[in-house]
């Protein structure tokens, strides 16, 4: 394997940390809308929420990413792989990211609710200054868990046809007829993405077990 | 948008569909076999005196969790003919599937074995059982209990992650779909039945995990 192939996966490892950034950011930000959804107290917005994350809970990624990217075909949006993964990938994290925090919002203590209505604070302020710093806090292991999950989930974009690191292994592998060497070395690449993150999530879960105690 | 909605071809392919959902429990069953079996013995060797040993299964442990399944196929898909093993592509996938679950299983397992406290080891052993029998009766059962709920929610992960073998074209759901749908082109009808299909198939997982759940793990605890 020679320079020009090595250069052709970081090519491919860029639009997988590319795929990845994206996936997450916007993950985070509909993921905050299903879990305050999912802990608003009114049910119609909790039963559809709940609705929401068992469907993607209960189907593997490479479905959910086929009828995303099929069904937005259909329904007339044209999008190239690139921005059609990325929408699966989206809703896939906004149901992970939702249900976790949900957890984490429902693990702050009820009095923290409890005197911040006493104090008269409106449920924007509740949610923003009191319950969601210390939810934030709680979720951060799980978070960074889901995170990893998410960069190893990106491979398989490569499946409905996008080139991120997973393809352009296979693209090299079919080129050099070297697949042990080049799924290695794709394999090495994900390791030292995800091993950090791994590592810290581990760090911050036991410092919270610690303080906790 | 003038595209009509046609399931016909999904209803012509719903015996072959049923049959691979058997595949798909196939690959899932054997693969959290292999799973427990990797997960057991790596948990034993984690935690032998030899060094060595324990830091091999801590790498293992971590390369798994830390690289995507569907690289984890690929190389094994490629590695098993060099090592002398040729394989289909089914039992290629079990492997693969039983290799990434036991990793799991191995961190799993080894937070119920941590939470079995030295103190009824050392009463078992007081009381002349053999190292062995400790461990299935002392150590194994009730850890087993306490990691129930994770290890099982790691089996319907490992069922869902079943359709990342029809990259390798083995036998289950996902690459029989793939073939209806690359035969008539009706990618979305296909694919919403297919993951309807698995919303059911782990709602019945699940259903079966409770179920064996209340029959074996019912007993109070003190």
């Amino acid at each position: 394997m020679g320079r020009d192939e090595f250069l052709f996966l970081l090519a491919g490892l860029k639009w997988t940390v590319a795929l990845s950034v994206v996936a997450f950011l916007f993950g985070c930000i509909s993921g905050l809308l299903v879990a305050l959804a999912r802990t608003s107290g009114i049910a119609i917005l909790e039963r559809l929420t709940a609705g929401y994350i068992a469907i993607f809970q209960g189907t593997p990624l490479l479905m959910q990413l086929f009828v995303v990217y099929y069904g937005l075909a259909l329904i007339g949006i044209q999008m190239d792989a690139w921005a059609a993964v990325s929408v699966g990938l989206t809703l896939h994290a906004s149901a992970f990211l939702g249900e976790i925090w949900r957890g984490s919002i429902e693990a702050v203590p009820r009095g923290q609710t409890e005197a911040a209505k006493a104090l008269s604070l409106g449920y924007i302020s509740r949610m923003k200054d009191v319950v969601l710093p210390q939810a934030i806090r709680i979720s951060l292991p799980a978070t960074i868990g889901f995170l990893v999950q998410l960069i190893k989930g990106t491979s398989l974009a490569s499946i409905v046809g996008f080139t991120e690191l997973t393809r352009a292994g296979n693209i090299i592998s079919n080129q050099i007829f070297q697949p042990l060497t080049v799924f290695g070395i794709v394999g090495v690449l994900y390791f030292l993405m995800c091993c950090p993150l791994t590592i810290y999530g581990a760090h911050l879960e036991r410092k919270f077990v610690a303080a906790s105690r | 948008m003038n595209y009509t909605l046609d399931f016909t071809p999904v209803i012509e392919g719903l015996p072959n569909l049923l049959w691979a959902c058997l595949g798909t429990f196939t690959l899932a069953i054997c693969g959290m076999l292999l799973a427990i079996v990797i997960g057991i013995g790596g948990v034993i060797l984690r935690q032998s005196p030899v060094k060595l040993l324990r830091w091999l299964t801590i790498a293992f442990v971590e390369l798994i969790r830390n690289t995507p399944f569907l690289v984890q196929i690929f190389f094994i898909y490629f590695a098993l003919p060099l090592a002398g093993i040729r394989l289909d592509p089914t039992p290629t996938a079990i492997i693969a599937l039983g290799i990434n679950g036991g990793a799991y299983a191995i961190e799993i397992i080894r937070g119920g074995v941590q939470s079995i406290s030295k103190g009824q080891v050392e009463a078992g052993l007081a009381l002349g059982l053999h190292k062995a029998q400790v461990f299935r009766l002392i150590v194994l059962k009730p850890a087993l209990r306490a990691i129930y709920p994770s290890l099982t929610s790691q089996f319907i992960l490992l069922t869902l992650t079943t359709s990342i073998a029809s990259a390798i074209s083995a036998y289950e759901l996902t690459s029989v779909s793939q073939r209806i749908e690359s035969d008539s082109f009706r990618s979305f009808e296909v694919y919403f039945t297919v993951t309807a299909f698995y919303l059911v198939i782990s709602w019945v997982m699940m259903r079966i995990f409770a179920l064996f759940s209340s029959r074996y793990f019912s007993y109070p605890v003190k």
